[in-house]
């Protein structure tokens, strides 16, 4: 006998990550999803924002690695409330891990939730963690053809940060060609050109995310 | 890697199917998987014999149907199979594209008994 499923394989990922954004909205939480290669300044751009919006929002984060606790010591030490998630070999975060870290955060203490996923450009792009919005980002050193070689990623980002733009002059990266054909593989996405270490372009970045922070909000 | 984890998900989504549907025993599962999710369906396959073992769905067959990935041009609304590193259209060159299939992932049907 036939039976017609037709269900999404993730969907029970998805009703959790819908839980959490029902959550999240009833705290008045903006949660960004920041997923990128290991190394390409996840952490940095944390510490950065935190720093751009002292005074003007609260951040936490819950940090994904598959093991230590590293870099969210990284960031306790810089006075950010940060949770850590070690996967333990998992290559992303899913809707019920990120679930079990709300459950220990207090959340009437936070504006803007970062959550840092595991470090890798293939496996996250598929898991709805119930977040806000999606953001890539890509260091100078890892090359501007990747958009094309990982689409789903960066064809779902609602932002795309280019990090390591210290680093221009050194490294075989064309920043003008690299705009062209990401914007090939996805139109709406917000652009910003930073570096975690000059603090250029951190300013732009940090800009948007009050407005996005706003405009969750507004419910808009 | 995170083919475990999407095998996870189709096993328990074919057995409550299967529960559901009052079967005893699941003999096929028809999954389609577009392109760009990069899901690759031979790491599935395996995962699924291994995970499926002392389930109803011990030896079902898996059938993948695969969906290329597609984008129609938003300039001529040409649409077309972008190939290669360099995704423009073939009529009028424009890089304004909009992906309309190629990220599928589920399940279409089970066969039970």
């Amino acid at each position: 006998m036939e039976v017609k499923v037709l269900k999404d394989i993730l969907s029970a990922n998805n009703q959790i990550a819908e839980q959490n954004r029902r959550l999240l909205a009833s705290k008045k939480i903006m949660a960004v999803n920041l997923m990128s290669s290991p190394g390409a300044g996840k952490t940095t751009l944390i510490l950065r924002t935190v720093e751009a919006l002292q005074g003007r929002a609260r951040i936490g984060v819950i940090e994904g690695d598959v093991s230590s606790s590293i870099d969210a010591e990284k960031l306790s030490q810089a006075g950010v409330t940060a949770i850590q998630i070690n996967t333990g070999g998992g290559c992303h975060l899913d809707a019920s891990m990120v679930n079990s870290a709300l459950a220990n955060l207090l959340l009437d203490d936070i504006d803007i939730l970062f959550i840092e996923n595991v470090g890798n450009l293939i496996c996250p792009s598929g898991f709805d963690l119930g977040e806000h919005l999606k953001v890539v980002i890509l260091s100078t050193p890892e090359g501007d053809d990747k958009p094309h070689k990982y689409p789903m990623l960066f064809a779902n980002a609602d932002a795309l940060v280019i990090n390591k733009t210290d680093l221009l002059a050194h490294v075989n990266f064309d920043l003008d060609g690299f705009k062209s054909t990401f914007k090939g593989v996805n139109q709406r996405a917000a652009l910003f050109a930073v570096s975690g270490v000059s603090g250029e372009g951190i300013r732009e970045w940090a800009a948007w995310i009050m407005e996005k922070l706003a405009s969750v909000r507004s419910g808009k | 890697m995170h083919e475990m984890a999407v095998t996870m998900s189709l096993l328990d989504l074919v057995l409550k199917e299967a529960t559901r549907a009052g079967a005893s025993r699941v003999v096929a599962v028809n999954v389609v998987l577009g392109e760009m999710t990069g899901i690759v369906d031979h790491c599935v396959q395996t995962n699924f014999e291994l995970m499926s073992r002392n389930t109803p769905a011990e030896g079902a067959v898996l059938s993948f149907r695969n969906v290329p990935k597609q984008a129609r041009c938003r300039k001529c609304a040409h649409v077309f199979q972008p190939t290669g590193i360099c995704w423009t259209c073939p009529k009028c060159q424009s890089a304004e594209l909009e992906i309309i299939a190629g990220n599928e992932l589920y399940v279409e049907s089970i066969e039970v008994e």
